[in-house]
């Protein structure tokens, strides 16, 4: 039987594939890759790569320990490379205005009950639980997705990002 | 199945028996129809005939091919869109009705008057659909599995059959997999032959008290590297209508899915590459080479079809907003997801 290597990618390695058109307009596939976004992304920058109406698929390099969050909605995790660490708080009172979608940055560290943390690494997926507030830390530059809905905080830079 | 639950809607009414006939005498296998669509297969290939202006038309496709997306149909219960099983026939997925067609989406022949499509309750389709699983799949065939895998089983003469392969349960996630009461993880699958360098760790999850079961992490490269099946997306994370889909593709797709919406790929391992032609007339219009790491939309007007030589992890997301095939069919919405 054959002996597999599985390629994942990495912000140190990575190798981008090819979008060759034959009769289309390249910007209809909005092509572009997690880690090269992330190469060139500020820490906790979150930037769009993928976006469905309203539901957006962030790319997120994480580094150092970002500012608190939280939504009003569930939102999800995915590490792509490195460990991160997610820190959780139980809001004590509703910080998300009703109607209001996306990630929400808090004002500072939050005052309610801590829930506990999940220590994740490559491949590992986490449940940010709507309501609940969050903190991701990294001791060194790593990539992660995030699954949310477009905020105030949705960076979209597609021209940057895309294949044109 | 990459729905949600609510997504589909059988028709109420009371369906038709299955028309089936008896096993044919030479090959074992019995003969379906399906309104005025007639299946046949021999030890090789699967033939399919339809009405015309000039008589009955026939459309013939290797018996493992037609078996692997029909299966993909079945499990999918008709997914998003079109499944072309290839360039002639397919299905529709009218969301509690379906179309099968045949030349529909093939230009010269439906240009010429010599296509056909009929449409139908979803249970009847998906009840006929299912009787040709259980009749054609040769014993150790395996239409979901990758063909090093599952070998040529699937020719020759009807010899016993495969019923765990084709009853696979489906796995409806309402949130995210190994939440209370949310679909399992897949612990007790073992790790497949392509994925075994894959890493099998868990994320440490520290609780503190009163918060149990509030927090949830799972390793979702350990979760792909154990699944059974090939093109077969199922849901990992729920956020409203946005739906993680991720898959394992090895081989072909076994069929051509022609969209009814956006889709997005995002590439977790290894490469596939997509070869992208128009929904309607099946001219080429792109092709996308995808490794670790690479993100692409795949517009609502187009169909498409994946080859990974090597098994890999591929993330499909999508909208499960039901009102999108009209509102892109009537030009309401443009095709691609994103103006730049």
């Amino acid at each position: 039987m054959s002996q597999y290597t599985t390629v994942f990618g990495s912000l140190k390695q990575f190798e981008k594939g090819k979008l060759s058109i034959i009769n289309d307009n390249p910007k209809y596939y909005c092509y572009s890759n997690v880690f090269e976004v992330a190469s060139k992304s500020k820490p906790w920058e979150k930037v769009a790569v993928a976006k469905n109406f309203e539901y957006v698929i962030e790319t997120i390099r994480a580094e150092g320990t970002s500012d608190w969050f939280t939504a009003g909605h569930d939102e999800f995790v995915v590490v792509l490379d490195g460990e991160v660490t997610v820190s959780f708080v139980e809001l004590a009172d509703a910080s998300v205005p009703a109607g209001k979608d996306g990630t929400v940055k808090l004002s500072g560290a939050p005052s309610g009950r801590k829930m506990g943390r999940i220590h994740l690494k490559r491949g590992h997926q986490a449940l940010l639980p709507k309501g609940a507030a969050y903190q991701f830390t990294a001791a060194r530059p790593s990539v992660m997705i995030q699954q949310t809905i477009a905020g105030d905080l949705t960076v979209q830079k597609w021209a940057e990002i895309c294949a044109h | 199945m990459a729905m949600l639950e609510t997504a589909a809607k059988p028709a109420a009414r009371p369906q038709p028996a299955v028309q089936a006939s008896e096993p044919d005498a030479k090959t074992g296998f019995r003969q379906f129809d399906l309104g005025k669509f007639h299946f046949q297969r021999d030890e090789y290939f699967v033939t399919v005939t339809w009405p015309t202006k000039q008589g009955p038309m026939q459309h013939r496709m290797s018996a493992d091919a037609f078996l692997r997306a029909l299966m993909r149909d079945v499990a999918w219960g008709f997914f998003y869109g079109l499944v072309n099983f290839d360039g002639m026939f397919g299905s529709r997925n009218l969301y509690g009705r379906v179309e099968f067609f045949a030349g529909r989406y093939n230009p010269a022949y439906h240009q010429a008057g010599l296509s056909y499509v009929e449409e139908f309750d979803s249970p009847i389709a998906m009840a006929t659909c299912k009787a040709i699983l259980k009749d054609w799949c040769n014993a150790g065939f395996d239409p979901f599995a990758a063909p090093e895998e599952t070998g040529k089983t699937w020719a020759g003469t009807k010899s016993g059959d495969n019923l765990e392969a084709i009853e696979r349960s489906r796995v409806a996630t309402k949130r995210m997999p190994g939440l209370p009461g949310d679909s399992p993880l897949r612990d007790d699958l073992p790790v497949n032959r392509a994925f075994a360098d894959v890493a099998q760790d868990e994320p440490v999850i520290e609780v503190e008290p009163g918060f149990e079961g509030k927090l949830h992490g799972f390793n979702l490269f350990k979760y792909l590297s154990r699944s059974d099946v090939t093109w077969n997306p199922s849901v990992t994370s729920v956020c409203r209508e946005s739906l993680y889909c991720p898959t394992t593709e090895e081989y072909i797709l076994p069929i051509i899915h022609g969209n009814d919406r956006v889709e997005w790929f995002i590439q977790l391992s290894d490469e596939i590459e997509w070869d992208v032609s128009d929904k309607e007339t099946g001219k080429p219009r792109a092709r996308v080479l995808m490794k670790a790491g690479d993100v692409a939309a795949m517009p609502a007007d187009i169909r498409h079809q994946g080859f990974a030589t090597k098994r890999s992890m591929l993330l499909v997301w999508e909208n499960a907003r039901m009102d999108l095939p009209q509102l892109y069919e009537s030009g309401k919405l443009k095709p691609y997801p994103v103006e730049f």
